[in-house]
């Protein structure tokens, strides 16, 4: 039993630590669960070389088996041949097919025939990680499941595109921060070159999530931990010694972005309204 | 003598009655083979646990035709299992009952409906407003449904009415995955059941669910845990399975014997207490006018 109690501390990240044999359980007994209640047996995701993906992989492979994974590669002609390279070492050392589907053509296309700024990355980016989640969805098709691989971080960051890399059926790793996934990657065996490499989503060169967010994701998930998971208030965190800057930059990108958390709005008229007081389980089963 | 207690720790399927029907008659047979004396089954077995809007769709009155298969299952072994009960005025309610030689002997209505965090128990169900005891094979028993638990004064009230037994269906959704080996939830519970039954001296048997609803996973855990403070028994987490308990009735005198705490317990005072609090004056006045008030001729 755990009877120490924990307090906010910016210098004591043990509070983050998980049991990570018990989480691994817990993960694959939902993707179990889960697929099972929607009749399906098979699942799709982009292996983009990075942790999060890796991880998901292996608690997929562990669920279903690799023969009922689907791995794709997916890269565009900026991404880092790195990312090859890892994403392989991913299937090699969980035992899937990876396959490489190349979206340069496309999306070089649409932004030719747009007329579209190409020098704007952001829409490149947003638009490459749109057409990936196209690709896992139609490869899906008919009988699979896409299985997200946004981490806790990530999703309350609102660091993602909305319909892109955000989208999917099924997210095992979405309430665990990225500090956490690390953790979990290590005991799951992901190769140790992938768990320490700087974290990136590799839509232009030598883009890294750090240098493009300000701050660290040790910082970051230790904040945040508190903040959300144990309920402290801004002012409470500043008291506790985080830095104040850092937790009102944190606290108003949590709330920006939460539109990319919720299903979009539905404007009510009618007596009975979806997402308002038309509530069912999702996972609602025949009888 | 000892009697055999059988927990079914299963996955119902969330608004499928008919198919949860089944399983149950399937655990019930296991539970027979088994030559268990009663069967319990989770909060809500009938049903699944986040109903939402569904609740109406699946609900029913206590009596009503589509139980009858628990009502004939009863005839060989003791069922409890959990429903969503219609009552004649049409309300909701969290119930689980109690089915003993073909009769429906008795009905908790869970009492304390969690509406906060991951529970929106109150939009959906309304409140019990009993907490009876009935004679269980186990013994005088009382039903405390998941978070009734959570409430001191819930085991207490039915320790102080007479129960030898207190049964705990549960869906419980696993959640806190600190390092240290054990679910923040399944620490919570272990606590509870240990404490109730040592310092209430009776057993507790705490049967939870396993399986997911959109995204939450319940964990299971199930065990037994005899007025000593001993765990009879104890399931694994997140997995289904029969759990087997035997227990002895007669462990109830012995720690009672040893460990008067409900022989020398003032209920008088704890009522005296709340009756000040809530301004309702002094039970022991308010008897006394009453009786005088009957003998007037």
């Amino acid at each position: 039993m755990n009877e120490r109690a924990i307090r906010p501390d910016p210098r004591d990240p043990s509070p983050l630590r998980i049991d990570e044999a018990l989480v691994r359980k817990m993960l694959v007994g939902f993707l179990r669960d889960e697929t099972a209640k929607a009749r399906v047996r098979r699942v799709v995701l982009g292996v983009s070389g990075g942790v999060d993906s890796a991880v998901v992989a292996a608690l997929a492979v562990e669920a279903f088996g690799a023969e009922n994974v689907l791995a794709l590669y997916t890269p565009y002609r900026t991404s880092s041949r790195h990312s090859r390279t890892d994403a392989r070492a991913v299937a090699e050392r969980f035992g899937f097919a990876l396959e490489e589907v190349p979206i340069t053509a496309q999306v070089d296309a649409y932004f030719a025939e747009a007329g579209g700024d190409v020098a704007d990355r952001i829409r490149i980016g947003n638009k490459a990680a749109r057409e990936r989640k196209s690709i896992e969805y139609d490869r899906s098709w008919p009988d699979g499941l896409v299985l997200g691989t946004s981490n806790k971080t990530e999703l309350l960051l609102g660091y993602g595109t909305q319909f892109g890399d955000m989208a999917c059926a099924l997210n095992p790793v979405g309430d665990l921060y990225k500090t956490q996934l690390r953790e979990l990657a290590a005991h799951l065996d992901v190769p140790r070159r992938i768990i320490d490499k700087a974290p990136t989503a590799d839509l232009w060169v030598d883009q890294t999530d750090e240098g493009e967010l300000g701050f660290t994701y040790a910082d970051a998930d230790l904040l945040l931990y508190h903040m959300v998971d144990r309920r402290l208030r801004p002012d409470e965190l500043i008291a506790a010694g985080f830095d104040a800057d850092l937790v009102r930059r944190i606290r108003e990108r949590v709330r920006r972005s939460h539109y990319k958390r919720v299903m979009p709005l539905i404007a009510k008229v009618s007596l009975r309204t979806i997402g308002h007081d038309f509530l069912y389980p999702r996972d609602w089963e025949e009888d | 003598m000892t009697i055999r207690i059988a927990i079914a720790q299963c996955a119902p399927a969330i608004g499928a009655f008919k198919r949860n029907m089944e399983l149950h008659i399937d655990w019930i047979a296991r539970a027979k083979r088994e030559r268990a004396d009663l069967v319990v089954f989770p909060e809500l077995s009938l049903t699944g646990y986040y109903v939402k809007d569904l609740a109406g769709d699946v609900a029913c009155a206590a009596d009503d035709r589509c139980l009858e298969p628990l009502v004939a299952a009863s005839r060989e072994i003791d069922v409890m299992a959990g429903f969503v009960e219609r009552s004649a005025d049409a309300r909701l309610h969290i119930a689980e009952g109690y089915w003993h030689q073909g009769r429906l002997v008795h009905v908790h209505r869970k009492v304390y409906l969690p509406t906060y965090g991951i529970f929106d128990d109150g939009r959906y169900f309304g409140a019990g407003e009993r907490f009876e005891t009935f004679e269980s094979a186990a013994g005088r028993a009382g039903i405390a449904i998941c978070e009734d638990l959570w409430h001191v004064s819930v085991p207490y009230l039915y320790a102080a009415g007479g129960a030898s037994v207190v049964f705990c269906p549960s869906a419980s959704p696993g959640r806190g995955v600190a390092e240290g080996g054990d679910l923040g939830t399944a620490e919570s519970c272990r606590l509870m059941d240990r404490f109730y039954a040592q310092y209430l001296t009776v057993y507790v048997v705490f049967a939870n669910r396993v399986g997911h609803e959109d995204g939450i996973g319940f964990w299971g855990g199930s065990e037994v845990v005899a007025p000593d403070g001993t765990v009879v028994a104890r399931a694994g987490e997140f997995e289904e399975q029969l759990l087997v308990a035997d227990i002895d009735p007669a462990l109830v005198a012995r720690e009672r014997a040893r460990n008067p705490l409900l022989r020398d317990e003032r209920e008088d005072l704890v009522l005296r207490t709340l009756s000040a609090r809530l301004g309702l004056g002094s039970p022991r006045e308010r008897d006394t006018r009453a009786n005088e008030g009957l003998r007037r001729p």
